[in-house]
């Protein structure tokens, strides 16, 4: 029987003897174009998992919406669309800089990476600070989801505005902190040296899921506070 | 990585081959499209177009999504898995919305053809913890039951 | 590379230099199990936590139909009824058949299959066996602080109202959720990426492609059930009115989301057994499987097709007669892929030197018992028919016939097919087809009884019920037993085949893809070499063939 295992081309040595490649290939992978490749599949899938996530409250939001218009309408001016704008703009903002940072590792400029990184962290936590006053107002308002809504002027089934508005905001909210955890790894690793052009594999992979999260806002701003 | 071995991939690294020395200009001119793109939202939300408004603020919202994805997230120049992979999360994702737009568009309400009452399904927030009035018994406390019959267990 | 005409032994020939996966002498004891990457590891921690809850789940439902075997009340109340068929199906389908052929079949061959190392995000993988496992406790949790008596669908508004750890266990299937999508994504990546040099699309194994077509579903539908468990986990607790009508929501839109994800589920769980069938049937045989294209994309066809029919779970919900007209339509087109399939099978067997080996047994149990599975889902995608037959036995014995009579007699066929390579020990022949036909005919006497029992109107989900089903009822229960006993034959059979000496070929059924080129078990990279491909995966008509062992 001819055989599979024949050595493949390039590849002269046996499976224990990686010693003289790069130490961020791993083994399972011939190369570093391989590597790099396949775990940007595998973040893209990733964040087709997201997306598929978050429509599932976009669809739920939506059809509420329309079988409720006045209540989502009256709800959707109790946020506040100036503080929404702001935040808007914050998040775009930190998706360049994200791209910039990118741009930057791949580019091997070591400093803008560090700088760019940090200034994302900065646009994170302002994106952060403003909506913990937009929910504090909120909770002080009794304007809250469900049985716990006890706005003194409530229209009726407003709450189901606010249950999908604390949802997606929760959940959106929640990645900003999980993109806030992976950026400031890539920041340590950045100060280390650890990127440059020949890898920056997790940098374009946090940026990547930093602009979905940007993505979604994109969509929940006019949604929620411009359309309600 | 220059000594690569000939590979069947694309993207990525393959990008290297193009001079990024200058992208960042690009990727400004994009944020300031993005930001102009949010002030017209914006604008557009203080004219009442209807039904439309709705329309008009995704359109706009996907002009974003769409310059986030190609230059920001790197699709334009990218393998084109990566494109079919995020094309068909969105693909999927309407036939979620659109099959069940089917349904609850096309749903017939059964009403007591003296119903006077508000329309079923409204409840004021005080009316949470009490018990379900049945439909066209009590109309003024507004707790119809919604169109669709509970499913069978 | 030497052909292995004669059994390799662990201490002898050729492999002598390479000690296997089991018994790397750089990865030995309890913790290199726990925190290894290696995909052949997880994978076989996967089998014996998915056949733990397989046994699990068989208990409950031999107590079921105990319970069934007389028309009263004999040892449990109608509550404890409740939750214990709830436990059988949420078992069973969250905890043994979605992970059951992927993650644990597929994790230990496909890479083998494509000439890989590893999948392409061992670390990820070896994550979802830990989601998973705290999945499962969860549900273990859920089920004994309280159980859950809403049935594994937890339609509202019975599952926002009825006691019991149903919050719990929504996030337990949220948890286990994730297992599964960690599984697709490392899948989808590992097909495109590392097939081995020389190998396109059309020539993986139909296994593969089977799989490839699972992960999809996997990474695409599953987060919708995320969604979902969340907010009836969130309407339950803080009644936010989307899924409880008394609160301004819809009820059937709860069903429109769990079906979104759960009717692909049930693809998720029935293609990866239609690719395992695919690989033993050209095997067994030895011709080049017909069609080979042809089923490739049936598979992908059938995945796409699945995000479309939902509906069908729903003709007596109360969605709207368009929608219900809509998705009957759309309904038949699966059956479309899934005759082709069959006919393919059918075909490659049609003048081939057929083997009737354990798994090929299994394998021709399949096709009998999907056929039927199949068939009766026609039945029940036809609007009118389904009005008559919903929540009735018929729709019991047809997902059984499907899910049981399909992919787990093809967990099976896997099982003991791939067992050779996996623990490189050949197991008894006779009494694994001893067992294999007391699980076919178990099973068609515990099943057949139920379609006509559903047909004459008999309700599923009741712990008492009239008189005049007590005969079906009987037979149904006294199949059981059959089936159960079958199965604990073909167990005892491969668990003692475990106290033996290494005694597998490398190539025991003389098949033609990559992961018998390895030695059995194999070593803990797989293979010596990075390998080529040199022939196609079922290239039986090459003079080169004979059948080995």
């Amino acid at each position: 029987m001819s055989s599979h295992t024949l050595p493949a081309p390039g590849d002269t040595h046996g499976h224990d003897d990686h010693g003289h490649h790069d130490p961020n290939l791993q083994h399972h992978f011939v190369e570093m174009a391989q590597q790099f490749d396949t775990a940007k599949l595998g973040m893209w899938l990733f964040l087709a998992t997201e997306i598929l996530m978050f429509g599932g409250l976009f669809v739920g939001f939506g059809l509420q919406q329309a079988k409720f218009p006045e209540a989502f309408k009256a709800a959707h001016h109790h946020l506040d669309r100036t503080m929404g704008a702001l935040n808007t703009v914050v998040l775009l903002i930190s998706s360049f800089t994200m791209v910039l940072a990118v741009w930057a590792a791949q580019t091997g400029r070591r400093k803008v990476l560090i700088t760019n990184l940090a200034l994302t962290l900065v646009c994170a936590g302002t994106f952060l600070v403003v909506k913990y006053f937009e929910y504090s107002h909120k909770i002080h308002d009794g304007l809250l989801p469900g049985k716990f809504f006890h706005y003194a002027q409530g229209q009726p089934n407003e709450y189901i505005f606010f249950s999908f508005y604390f949802m997606m905001t929760g959940l959106h909210g929640s990645h900003v902190i999980l993109g806030m955890g992976a950026i400031t790894w890539l920041l340590i690793r950045a100060i280390k040296g650890d990127f440059g052009p020949g890898y920056y594999t997790p940098v374009d992979l946090v940026g990547l899921f930093w602009h979905l999260v940007d993505l979604i806002w994109i969509y929940l701003f006019p949604l929620l506070y411009l359309i309600g | 990585m220059s000594h690569h071995a000939p590979s069947t991939t694309s993207g990525g690294h393959a990008a290297g081959h193009h001079d990024h020395s200058n992208d960042w200009k690009l990727y400004l001119g994009i944020l300031l499209a993005l930001l102009v793109l949010t002030v017209v939202t914006v604008a557009a939300a203080s004219f009442d177009f209807g039904s439309a408004n709705v329309i008009i603020a995704v359109l706009i919202a996907t002009c974003k999504a769409t310059l986030v994805a190609l230059f920001f997230m790197h699709l334009r120049h990218d393998s084109p898995v990566n494109a079919i992979i995020f094309l068909s999360s969105l693909l999927f994702l309407s036939f979620l919305l659109i099959l069940c737009i089917i349904d609850i568009g096309s749903r017939i309400e059964p009403k007591p053809a003296n119903w006077k009452g508000p329309s079923p399904g409204l409840i004021s927030p005080a009316d949470l913890d009490k018990p379900v009035v049945p439909a066209g018994t009590a109309p003024a406390a507004g707790a119809a039951p919604a169109a669709a019959p509970a499913p069978k267990h | 590379m030497a052909t292995t005409s004669t059994p390799v032994t662990h201490h002898g020939g050729h492999h002598a230099a390479h000690a296997s996966f089991l018994e790397d002498p750089q990865h030995r004891g309890l913790m290199s199990w726990l925190t290894t990457v290696d995909h052949k590891r997880i994978g076989l921690m996967y089998l014996w936590s998915v056949l733990t809850a397989f046994l699990l789940g068989g208990l409950f439902a031999l107590a079921l139909r105990l319970e069934l075997l007389t028309p009263k009340e004999d040892f449990m109340t109608a509550e404890t009824y409740n939750k214990v068929f709830t436990l059988h199906g949420a078992v069973m389908v969250f905890l043994f058949i979605i992970p059951a052929i992927p993650a644990a079949l597929g994790n230990f061959v496909l890479p083998l299959m494509l000439g890989a190392k590893d999948v392409a995000f061992p670390r990820l993988n070896l994550a979802s066996y830990y989601v998973y496992m705290t999945g499962a406790i969860m549900a273990l949790t859920a089920i004994l602080t309280g159980g859950i008596d809403t049935g594994w669908t937890f339609y509202t508004p019975y599952s926002t109202t009825t006691g019991g750890a149903v919050t719990l266990m929504t996030f337990s299937v949220f948890v286990l959720g994730f297992s599964s999508i960690f599984t697709g994504i490392n899948f989808v990546a590992t097909v495109h990426k590392l097939r081995a040099p020389g190998m396109g699309w059309f020539d993986l194994p139909l296994f593969v492609w089977g799989t490839y077509a699972t992960a999809i579903i996997q990474v695409l539908a599953t987060p919708v059930l995320a969604i979902t468990l969340l907010l009836l986990a969130f309407e339950r607790m803080f009644q936010i009115g989307i899924f409880d009508a008394k609160l301004g929501g819809d009820p059937v839109l709860f069903q429109h989301f769990f079906w979104f994800y759960s009717h692909p589920a049930v693809y998720i769980m029935i293609l990866p057994g239609m690719a395992i069938i695919s690989e033993i049937i050209p095997t067994f045989s030895k011709k080049h499987i017909f069609g080979y294209r042809a089923i490739a994309f049936s598979s992908v066809a059938i995945a796409l097709i699945s995000f479309i029919v939902w509906g069908h779970h729903m003709f007596t919900s109360g969605q709207s007669q368009l929608a219900a007209v809509i998705f009957s339509f759309l309904t038949f087109l699966v059956a479309i892929p899934s005759g082709i399939k069959v006919f393919n099978w059918v075909a490659t067997m049609y003048r081939g030197s057929i083997a009737l080996d354990t798994p090929m047994l299994y394998a021709i149990s399949f096709l009998l018992l999907f056929t039927i599975g199949g068939l009766t889902g026609i039945f029940l995608g036809a609007l009118s028919v389904d009005i008559h037959l919903h929540d009735t036995y018929f729709i019991v014995a047809h997902f059984h016939y499907v899910m049981m009579g399909g992919t787990v007699i093809a967990f099976l066929a896997g099982v003991h097919y791939w067992w050779p390579k996996m623990f490189g020990r050949m197991y008894n022949e006779t009494w694994a087809r001893i067992g294999c036909i007391l699980v076919f005919f178990g099973f068609n006497i515990t099943f057949l009884n139920q379609f006509a029992m559903g047909a004459k109107g008999m309700p599923r989900r009741y712990y008492s019920y009239l008189d005049q089903f007590q005969g079906n009822h009987i037979g149904s229960t006294v199949g059981s037993w059959v089936l159960a006993l079958g199965l604990f034959i073909a167990a005892g059979v491969l668990l003692a085949s475990l106290r033996k000496k290494y005694d597998a070929p490398d190539n025991p059924w003389g098949s033609k893809t990559m992961e018998w080129e390895t030695q059995s078990p194999p070593i803990t990279h797989n293979f010596p070499n990075n390998p080529v491909m040199q022939h196609g995966p079922y290239d039986y008509n090459a003079p080169s063939v004979r059948r080995e062992a």
